[in-house]
C-alpha cells in the first residue's frame, strides 16, 4: 500500500475521531455529575444537525444576501445554542427525577427518549425519512500534496474542533464554574454543602455537553455534505464506546476513546477492503475486548469497592 | 383444588378476560378497537381505585394452580375462536414465541441481574441455526428448535469474559457492542443470505406437514392452528421452567447476586458461578423461540433482529415488571396487538412505544404487575 493512499486514511480517521471524542465528551460529563448514561446524546448530535439545517434554511429566506461564513457562523451558534437548551429539557424533565432510579431504568429511559426524538424528526420534519443534503458552509479550497487532497473545510473543522475540545477543558479545569462542575462530580452532597448549586450546575454541564454535541453534528453533516434521521443511533454507540474504553468520567479519556475507536475503523478498512461494512463489526469486536482487558477503562483509576 | 366459590370467581375472572381478548383481537374497524382499549383502561383504573385488583391478586395467589389451567384453557379456547383466521392465529403465536424471549431475559436481569441488551441478536441466532440446519441438513425440526437454543448459548459464552468482569453500564457496553456487531454482520455475511436473509423450507414434524391447512373435528382449520400449539407448548415449557428456577434455591441464589454481589459473596454464594448460570440459560431460551420464531415466519432476515428488537425486549420486560412472569407475558400480548391492531398508528409506532416506555419508567418504573417479594411464611410460596 502506498503512503498517500495511508495519509488519505490518516487524515479521514482524524475527522471520525474528532467528532467522536466530541460526542463522548458529553457522554463523560454527564456521567461524571449525575452518574448516569444520557444514551439519546446521540440523537441530540442529530437533532444538532437537522437544527443546523433548518437555520440555515431559515437564513437564507430571512436575509437573502448573507454572506456564507455569517451564514455558517450563525448556523453554528444557532444549532448549538437550541440542542444546549434542548439538553437542559432533558436533563431538568427525564434525568432529573430519576436519580434515584436504578441504572438500567436510565439507561433504558434515555434510549427511549433518543427514539422518541429520531422518530419525531422522521416523521414531523418534512420529507424526514430520506437523507437531506447538507448545505456547503465553508469555501472547497482543496490542497495537493502528490496525491493527497487536504481539502480546507477538513481542516478548518479539525482546528475548530481542537479549539472546542480545548476550550471545555480550559471551563472544566480553569473556571469557578468547571470548579463547581468537578466538585459535584466528586460528591455532589459535599458540594451542595460548600454551597454550590446543584440543579443549576446540572443544567450547566448538560447544556455545555449539548453544545458539543451539537457541534459534532454540524461537522458530521458538513463532512459527509449529507444528513440522516438516523445518523445519531450508530453515533451515540460509538461515543458511549469511546467514552467507555477511555474511561467514564474522565474527559482526556474520552477523547483518547474517540481516536482509537476512530483508529480501529481506519484498521478495519485497510485490513478488510473486500467489504467496508466490516469495519464496524472489526471496530466493535474490539472494544468487547477492550472491556475484558480493561473493565473499567483504560485511563480510569483503579478503584476498589468499600463495603 | 379450591372451594366451590373460589372456584366460581377465578372461573368467572377468567372468562371475562378472555371474552375481552378475543372481542378485542376480533375487532375490525379501529374506533371499536380504541373502544375496547378506553374500555379495558377504565376497568383496570376503576379496579385499582376500588382496590378490587389487590383482593383479585390474592384470589388468584391463593388458586395459583387452578388459575394457570383456567389461562391454557382460555387460550386453547381463543385459538379454536379463531381457527380460521390465519391473521389473528399468527398474532396469538408471535405473542407466545415474544413471551419466551423475554422470558429469557427475564432470567438474566430479572433473577441475577446480568444485563443483556443483545437479546435480539440471541434471538436472531436461534433463528437462523434453524435456518441454515433446515436448508442444508435433513435433521428433523423439532432438533432445530434445540439447537438454536445451544447455538445462542454457545455464541454468547464468548460474551462472558468481559460481561463477568464488567458492571453496570460498561457491561452494557459489551452486549451493546455486541448487538451491532452481529446486525452488521448478518448483513454483511453473504453465506447467511445478507440483507435478503434465508427463507426455511415448511416445517415436518411427527409426519405432519405445518404448511397445510388441517380439519380437526370436521372443522377446517389454518395452518397457524398448528404452528399456536408449538408455540404454546413452547410457552408452557418456558413459564414451567423459569418458574422452578426462581422457586428453587438456584433462584435464591440469583436474587441473592442480583441485589447485592459483595453481600452474596460473603454468605458463600458464588457470584460468577450464577451469572454465567443465568445468562446461558436465559440466551438458550432466547435462542429455541428464536428458531422457532423463524419456522413460523418461514422467512429470517437482519431487520428483525436488530438493537431496536434487542430494546423492545426489555421495554416489554420492564412495562411487565421485571421479575414478573405473567407481567411479561400481559406485557408482550399488548406490545405485539396493538400497533399490529391499530393500522393507523403504524407509522407512529415506535414513537409511540417509545414514549409510552419512558412514561413508564418516569411515572410506574416497577411495571404493570410488579413481581412480589419472597414470602418466608410457613408453607408461603415466592
Amino acid at each position: 500500500m502506498d503512503i498517500s493512499l495511508l495519509l488519505q486514511f490518516f487524515i479521514n480517521g482524524c475527522m471520525l475521531g474528532m467528532m467522536y471524542a466530541l460526542v463522548a465528551v458529553g457522554f463523560t460529563l454527564f456521567f461524571g455529575v449525575l452518574d448516569v448514561i444520557v444514551f439519546s446524546h446521540g440523537d441530540s448530535v442529530m437533532v444538532g444537525a437537522f437544527a443546523g439545517l433548518t437555520f440555515y434554511l431559515l437564513g437564507v429566506y430571512a436575509v437573502p444576501g448573507l454572506p456564507v461564513w455569517a451564514s455558517a457562523f450563525f448556523v453554528f451558534l444557532a444549532g448549538m445554542a437550541f440542542v444546549a437548551g434542548a439538553g437542559m429539557l432533558i436533563s431538568r424533565f427525564v434525568i432529573m427525577p430519576l436519580r434515584a432510579a436504578p441504572a438500567l431504568n436510565t439507561l433504558l429511559a434515555t434510549m427511549m427518549l433518543g427514539t422518541v426524538m429520531r422518530e419525531a424528526v422522521r416523521l414531523f420534519f418534512p420529507d424526514g425519512s430520506n437523507p437531506k443534503p447538507f448545505p456547503r458552509l465553508l469555501p472547497d479550497w482543496s490542497w495537493k500534496f502528490g496525491d493527497v487532497l487536504l481539502r480546507f473545510d477538513n481542516l478548518a473543522l479539525f482546528v475548530a474542533g481542537c479549539l472546542l475540545i480545548v476550550g471545555v477543558a480550559m471551563l472544566i479545569n480553569h473556571t469557578r464554574l468547571g470548579m463547581a462542575i468537578r466538585a459535584v462530580a466528586q460528591d455532589a452532597e459535599a458540594a451542595q454543602i460548600m454551597g454550590v448549586n446543584f440543579p443549576l450546575i446540572v443544567l450547566a454541564t448538560f447544556a455545555i455537553g449539548s453544545a458539543v454535541a451539537a457541534f459534532a453534528g454540524l461537522m458530521n453533516g458538513l463532512y459527509y455534505n449529507e444528513i440522516n434521521f438516523n445518523l445519531g443511533l450508530l453515533l451515540g454507540a460509538i461515543g458511549f464506546s469511546s467514552a467507555v474504553i477511555g474511561g467514564l468520567g474522565n474527559v482526556y479519556g474520552a477523547i483518547l476513546g474517540g481516536f482509537v475507536f476512530a483508529f480501529l475503523q481506519v484498521v478495519g478498512t485497510v485490513a478488510m477492503p473486500f467489504s467496508s461494512a466490516y469495519k464496524d463489526v472489526f471496530a466493535f469486536g474490539v472494544v468487547i475486548v477492550l472491556m475484558a482487558i480493561f473493565p473499567t477503562g483504560i485511563l480510569s483509576e483503579r478503584q476498589s469497592q468499600r463495603v | 383444588m379450591p372451594n366451590s366459590r373460589d372456584f366460581l370467581r377465578c372461573s368467572a375472572l377468567a372468562a371475562l378476560l378472555f371474552t375481552y381478548i378475543g372481542f378485542l383481537l376480533g375487532a375490525e374497524e379501529e374506533l371499536s378497537i380504541a373502544a375496547y382499549l378506553l374500555c379495558g383502561a377504565g376497568v383496570v383504573i376503576a379496579l385499582v381505585l376500588f382496590d378490587v385488583f389487590s383482593a383479585i391478586e390474592r384470589l388468584v395467589q391463593a388458586n395459583e394452580t387452578f388459575w394457570q389451567v383456567l389461562m391454557l384453557a382460555g387460550t386453547l379456547a381463543l385459538i379454536a375462536v379463531f381457527h380460521q383466521d390465519h391473521y389473528t392465529l399468527f398474532l396469538i403465536g408471535t405473542i407466545f414465541i415474544y413471551s419466551v424471549a423475554v422470558l429469557g431475559i427475564n432470567v438474566q436481569l430479572g433473577y441475577a441481574g446480568v444485563i443483556n441488551f443483545s437479546g435480539a441478536s440471541f434471538f436472531g441466532i436461534g433463528g437462523y441455526t434453524a435456518a441454515v440446519f433446515l436448508q442444508n441438513t435433513s435433521i428433523p425440526g423439532s432438533l432445530t428448535l434445540p439447537l438454536g437454543g445451544l447455538f445462542a448459548a454457545v455464541i454468547g459464552s464468548l460474551l462472558l469474559l468481559p460481561v463477568l468482569r464488567t458492571s453496570g453500564h460498561y457491561s452494557a457496553l459489551v452486549t451493546m457492542a455486541f448487538a451491532l456487531l452481529m446486525k452488521v454482520f448478518l448483513e454483511v455475511s453473504e453465506w447467511l443470505g445478507g440483507p435478503q436473509g434465508l427463507s426455511l423450507p415448511p416445517l415436518e414434524f411427527m409426519g405432519i406437514n405445518f404448511a397445510e391447512d388441517i380439519v380437526i373435528m370436521g372443522k377446517e382449520c389454518s395452518f397457524y392452528v398448528k404452528y399456536d400449539m408449538v408455540c404454546l407448548a413452547l410457552l408452557v415449557l418456558a413459564f414451567v421452567f423459569v418458574r422452578r428456577v426462581e422457586r428453587s434455591w438456584m433462584g435464591l441464589a440469583m436474587d441473592a447476586v442480583r441485589i447485592d454481589e459483595t453481600a452474596a459473596a460473603c454468605f458463600g454464594v458464588n457470584v460468577t458461578r450464577w451469572k454465567i448460570t443465568a445468562f446461558t440459560m436465559g440466551n438458550f431460551v432466547i435462542g429455541m423461540a428464536g428458531a422457532l420464531y423463524a419456522m413460523m415466519l418461514s422467512y429470517i432476515n437482519p431487520s428483525n433482529f436488530t438493537f431496536s428488537d434487542s430494546l423492545l425486549f426489555l421495554s416489554i420486560l420492564l412495562l411487565g415488571g421485571i421479575g414478573s412472569i405473567w407481567g411479561v407475558i400481559a406485557a408482550t400480548a399488548f406490545m405485539v396487538v396493538i400497533p399490529e391492531k391499530f393500522q393507523v398508528v403504524q407509522e407512529y409506532r415506535y414513537l409511540i412505544y417509545s414514549a409510552m416506555v419512558l412514561a413508564m419508567i418516569l411515572f410506574r418504573p416497577s411495571g404493570l404487575l410488579p413481581r412480589k417479594p419472597r414470602s418466608y411464611a410457613m408453607g408461603g410460596r415466592s
